[in-house]
């Protein structure tokens, strides 16, 4: 082992893609790997950000998007607590295919049809698509029948692109603690509802919030709709993950 | 070496895709020194004349007739590739996948602002020479066994004609980042 920098026993040392790495205790294999640089994807869990309001990281745990290899066995990073000598594999060709196909599976249990959805270039889902050369998923379209619901002044709510990832959930509150957004139903009857009233008297900031945590297209803020243009979206030059860059490397892979 | 010979149809599609392809512009005549032209709306071959390399698939299946052409070139082509969200997924048009078909013909031909006025009698296309309507619009893959995916709508003209030189000079096609988008 090596000499320990830090003496704290809070400090835990482990590798991730054979790349020596230091974390602290309770802190998730995701939240090191992205305090050292390293891209692990997500769609379910959100880092705390002054851009989405979130005064914690959530990890809700639902997607597998984030699964990677702990000394051998596959583990969703956001959910799997650090510890000493982990041996974590991540940007793996066998493990980026499984999360292709994941995505694959999102894509068709869904509908999402991206040239008539308004997050298309900032979503994530479609992010991850393309990061993963997804041409076209390899399962047939289940085209299941979901509803809209546009009753809201302020947010338009499609559960057709909804990936039951819950971020909404956890994350939309009044400030009083009480959730606008809440689950029903369980497997493939599973849905995301709204509280209408809440939803009704949302602020300016929180619809933004709303559409904000939503990784996809699914929470839509109303009267704002395609208001970046083509080439400015979030996605439109750079793949997702191209914003966590390793400070050692750059992000510029051997 | 023979040329390789391309052909190209639209289904369920609105010839994007096809506006797309002419996009490559000038290129066309770089083409045009690798390929011969078979069956294709570009230049209103409609017949099968020979067997085809490679062909290019927009739209999906929503009537009879889709699913014959279709499969007519499934039968006459070595390479099909479906070009586009329309044939990739069904795209705009399976938008209507959930809605009855019936709720779908009374909505276009008798409910609509433009139809209420424009026809007092209520008929709904019945000509025996239409083609049918299917139940939803499918895509070509599910359908018959597509070999290449080319998303977009329509997708880049740089996606599709370097998907096409790397298909008729046998070399690997480069996708950059930029040109794989799905709207
Ligand atoms: S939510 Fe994302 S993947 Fe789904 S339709 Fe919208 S852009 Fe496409
Ligand atoms: S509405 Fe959006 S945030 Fe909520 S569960 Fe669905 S995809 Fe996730
Ligand atoms: S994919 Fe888009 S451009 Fe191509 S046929 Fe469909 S709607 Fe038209
Ligand atoms: S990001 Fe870890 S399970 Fe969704």
């Amino acid at each position: 082992m090596s000499e320990t920098i830090e003496t704290s026993s809070e400090t835990i040392t482990l590798t991730i893609d054979g790349q020596e790495i230091q974390a602290k205790a309770g802190q998730t294999i995701l939240q090191a790997a992205q305090k050292n640089g390293i891209y692990i994807p997500t769609l379910c869990a959100l880092h705390a950000s002054k851009e989405n309001g979130l005064k914690s990281d959530i990890a809700p745990g639902t997607c597998r998007i984030c699964t990677v290899r702990v000394n051998g066995r596959t583990m969703a990073a956001c959910t799997t607590p650090v510890a000493q000598d982990y041996i974590v594999e991540n940007d793996t060709e066998e493990l980026n295919d499984l999360r292709k196909t994941i995505v694959e599976l999102l894509f068709v249990e869904g509908n999402h049809f991206c040239p008539s959805c308004e997050k298309s270039g900032s979503c994530d889902l479609q992010a991850l698509a393309y990061r993963y050369q997804m041409l076209s998923p390899r399962f047939h379209y289940a085209f299941s029948s979901r509803e809209v619901n546009a009753e809201s002044p302020k947010l338009l709510f499609d559960r057709n692109r909804c990936i039951l990832c819950r971020r909404c959930v956890l994350a939309i509150t009044t400030e009083d603690g009480k959730q606008l957004f809440g689950f029903t139903k369980r497997g493939d009857k599973s849905g995301i509802i709204m509280d209408e009233e809440l939803v009704k008297n949302i602020s300016e900031e929180q619809a933004q919030q709303a559409m904000h945590i939503c990784p996809v297209g699914a929470i839509i803020r109303k009267e704002k709709g395609f208001d970046t243009p083509f080439g400015q979206r979030k996605y439109d030059h750079n793949p997702i993950g191209s914003e966590t860059v390793c400070t050692t490397c750059n992000g510029e892979k051997s | 070496m023979k040329k390789p010979i391309i052909a190209t149809a639209s289904l369920a599609g609105c010839f994007g895709c096809h506006m797309s392809f002419l996009d490559i512009d000038e290129r066309i005549l770089d083409l045009v020194e690798l390929v011969h032209w078979g069956k294709s709306p570009i230049n209103d071959i409609k017949t099968f004349e020979q067997d085809c390399d490679i062909a290019l698939i927009e739209g999906g299946c929503c009537n009879d007739e889709h699913i014959h052409t279709l499969r007519d070139f499934r039968k006459h082509c070595r390479i099909l590739v479906a070009v586009g969200e329309c044939a990739i997924m069904g795209g705009l048009p399976a938008m209507r996948n959930n809605i009855p078909i019936q709720e779908c013909l009374e909505e276009a031909y008798l409910n609509s602002p433009s139809t209420a006025q424009a026809n007092p009698e209520r008929i709904l296309p019945n000509d025996a020479e239409l083609p049918a309507l299917l139940d939803k619009v499918y895509p070509c893959h599910e359908i018959v066994k597509m070999d290449y995916f080319l998303p977009g709508c329509p997708p880049r003209a740089d996606l599709i004609y370097g998907a096409l030189t790397a298909l008729v000079t046998g070399q690997e096609a480069k996708l950059p980042y930029e040109v794989i988008k799905f709207d």
